[in-house]
């Protein structure tokens, strides 16, 4: 604190009093937040953010949208999410479906890491927060209701990185339908060269992007080195998905 | 305006017709006492009840509104609960002084509540020179304070005695130096007389004018200080001291501490309305026949009570806005500050009556 004169001092000092009054003053009129919690529970309204109970949205046709890939599971510091899955046969192909949700109540400290690394938005925080119950196994639910399966997806799920890769794809592209090879491990490594290389034209989408954020905000620190990590992300992943057209082209001979 | 010397001069002659002066004299004391005692009583339950909203309405908040409706039955619960609790002695105590310090303290902030002018004719303790009596008296309650926090063997209480005996013994100066600022202006130290002269000639604040303005604003802040309240509470200081002077305190022992607190911020507040607006006087217009007709009706305990509480609004004001100060800014505050400003007002103010800059 500078030091002031005595009156300075004095007089400031009373200046800053009188603010300090003054706010308190308007306060003694201001509408009160006390809620009166029990009494109006019937219109007593949460932030929509406020995070009350884990669940899991079910569209009008009893759809949801996980796929049971288990990522909230895995993220979930306390094991307070189990996903059962089980392989299931459609059309020819190999999937994996939800069977049961199992989410425990008891043991979720509401980290919503959960939410955030779901792929597909599958998991929400809910505003509910009147949990009390009598058990603790009351407490352990299933979010996925009966009878319910995942939503299928739209056609143009990705559309977004699709058209773009012709820019780093095109050295791979035109192998895969060029091999003529019924061999399935050939198949699988094309498939995975077309991945790699889609991974890859993704980043490089993410990497333009944060440079130019960057560029646009060049005192930003934070843009800046998220948009270095985009480039040598990209990078990275471009030399992956070389090293595995290079291995489609060696199969492939 | 209803004067109350009706009641207690027919009392009087109604018992002395038919019993000895003695008992005449003994019969009015008890219910004097009575008085006092029930005012005392529901007074403290008013504040508390008062101190507890008020404080929650700064802070946009409801305050106690669970127990009866809008939390009236919360502060006679929590008296209840203050009388049932157990009184905790520790062995190494000074029993005697401990045990006396709450009755010390309570007594002093008893009898300054009786040297209030309720109304015309209604006053318990008046006598010539009441202001120096109030002042005087109201220091005993700093020996109950101090005999707390030694008798206690225990250090947060010293610590805490200590700070509240050199803050109120320096804020008291203060006090002091705006009571004779404002006798300087009335010329009597009489409550009774100092409320009559009031009435007819005006409230002392628009009498005095700047100087006793300035005088209300600092007695305001001094006030508060003397009662050991916020932001001037550092003698309790609950995170350093674990509550200062009463801490090995419980049950009614430590609520009479309490109880003496908001008794002492009703005084500070009952003293500040008689001395700066006019006690019971009503507020009276000169030429205004009408209005002054029809607040001649309105009896002068309702006068007083009504400035009694727009004062404690500005005290809890004050109270709820400001954060604590440390024990040396306080200090610093009286010594530095308040004692000259208030020296120079007692100069501005007899100079000001001496050459008659007063509106009568």
């Amino acid at each position: 604190m500078e030091n002031k004169s005595y009156f300075s001092g004095l007089f400031s000092g009373i200046k800053s009093l009188c603010t300090g009054l003054k706010v308190t003053g308007r306060e003694l009129f201001t509408k009160k937040v006390t809620e009166r919690y029990p009494e109006n529970r019937k219109n007593n309204t949460v932030s929509e953010r406020f995070r009350g109970v884990l669940a899991m949205p079910h569209n009008e046709n009893n759809e949801h949208k996980c796929v049971g890939c288990g990522i909230c599971e895995m993220n979930c510091p306390n094991g307070t999410i189990k996903v059962e899955s089980e392989m299931v046969e459609v059309d020819g192909k190999k999937k994996k479906q939800l069977v049961r949700y199992i989410y425990d109540h008891g043991s979720c400290i509401y980290c919503m890491l959960c939410t955030r690394s779901c792929p597909h938005g599958a998991i929400t925080f809910q505003p509910e927060f009147e949990s009390a119950v009598f058990s603790r196994e009351a407490l352990v639910k299933q979010l996925n209701k009966p009878g319910s399966k995942c939503a299928e997806k739209p056609a143009p799920a990705r559309p977004a990185v699709a058209p773009k890769p012709a820019t780093t794809a095109d050295v791979t592209t035109p192998v895969a339908p060029a091999a003529p090879e019924s061999d399935d491990k050939v198949a699988k490594l094309v498939a995975a060269a077309k991945k790699a290389a889609d991974n890859a034209a993704a980043a490089k989408v993410a990497a333009e992007e944060a440079a130019a954020k960057a560029a646009a905000a060049p005192e930003d620190a934070d843009l800046k080195a998220a948009a270095d990590e985009a480039a040598a992300k990209a990078a990275k992943l471009a030399i992956v998905a070389d090293n595995v057209a290079k291995k489609v082209a060696e199969a492939q001979a | 305006m209803f004067d109350f010397n009706i009641v207690t001069q027919w009392l009087d002659t109604l018992l002395m017709s038919f019993l000895p002066a003695w008992a005449t004299v003994l019969i009015e004391c008890v219910l004097v006492a009575l008085a006092i005692i029930t005012l005392y009583a529901v007074f403290a339950i008013v504040m508390i009840y008062m101190e507890r909203k008020v404080c929650a309405w700064f802070q946009c908040r409801l305050g106690p509104d669970r127990v009866g409706p809008w939390g009236l039955l919360q502060v006679f619960c929590d008296v209840l609960k203050m009388m049932t609790k157990e009184i905790v002695n520790f062995r190494k105590t000074d029993q005697l002084l401990h045990r006396a310090a709450p009755f010390l303290v309570v007594t002093a902030s008893m009898v300054t509540f009786s040297c209030l002018p309720w109304n015309k004719g209604a006053q318990i303790i008046d006598f010539n020179v009441g202001v120096f009596f109030f002042l005087a008296i109201s220091s005993i309650g700093v020996v109950g304070i101090l005999l707390a926090g030694w008798s206690a063997n225990n250090k947060y209480s010293l610590i805490g005695a200590m700070r509240s005996g050199a803050q109120i013994i320096s804020y008291e100066l203060s006090i002091g130096m705006i009571m004779l600022a404002m006798i300087c202006l009335t010329g009597t130290m009489s409550f009774s007389e100092i409320c009559q002269q009031q009435e007819n000639l005006g409230w002392n604040i628009i009498r005095g004018h700047v100087p006793a303005v300035l005088c209300f604003i600092l007695y305001l802040i001094a006030g508060n200080a003397e009662c050991n309240r916020g932001p001037f509470d550092m003698p309790e200081a609950e995170s350093e001291l674990t509550a200062g002077y009463h801490t090995e305190y419980s049950g009614m022992d430590f609520g009479y501490y309490y109880l003496a607190e908001y008794m002492n911020l009703f005084i500070c507040a009952g003293i500040a309305a008689t001395i700066f607006l006019g006690g019971w006087a009503a507020p009276l217009i000169p030429d205004w026949e009408m209005w002054n007709e029809i607040m001649l009706y309105v009896p002068g305990f309702v006068w007083f009570l009504m400035k009694v509480f727009f004062v404690l609004m500005l005290l809890l004001w004050e109270r709820w806005t400001f954060p604590r100060l440390r024990i040396d800014q306080l200090l610093n505050l009286e010594w530095k500050y308040m004692l000259p400003m208030t020296m120079a007002l007692l100069v501005v103010m007899a100079i000001c009556v001496s050459f008659g800059f007063i509106w009568n």
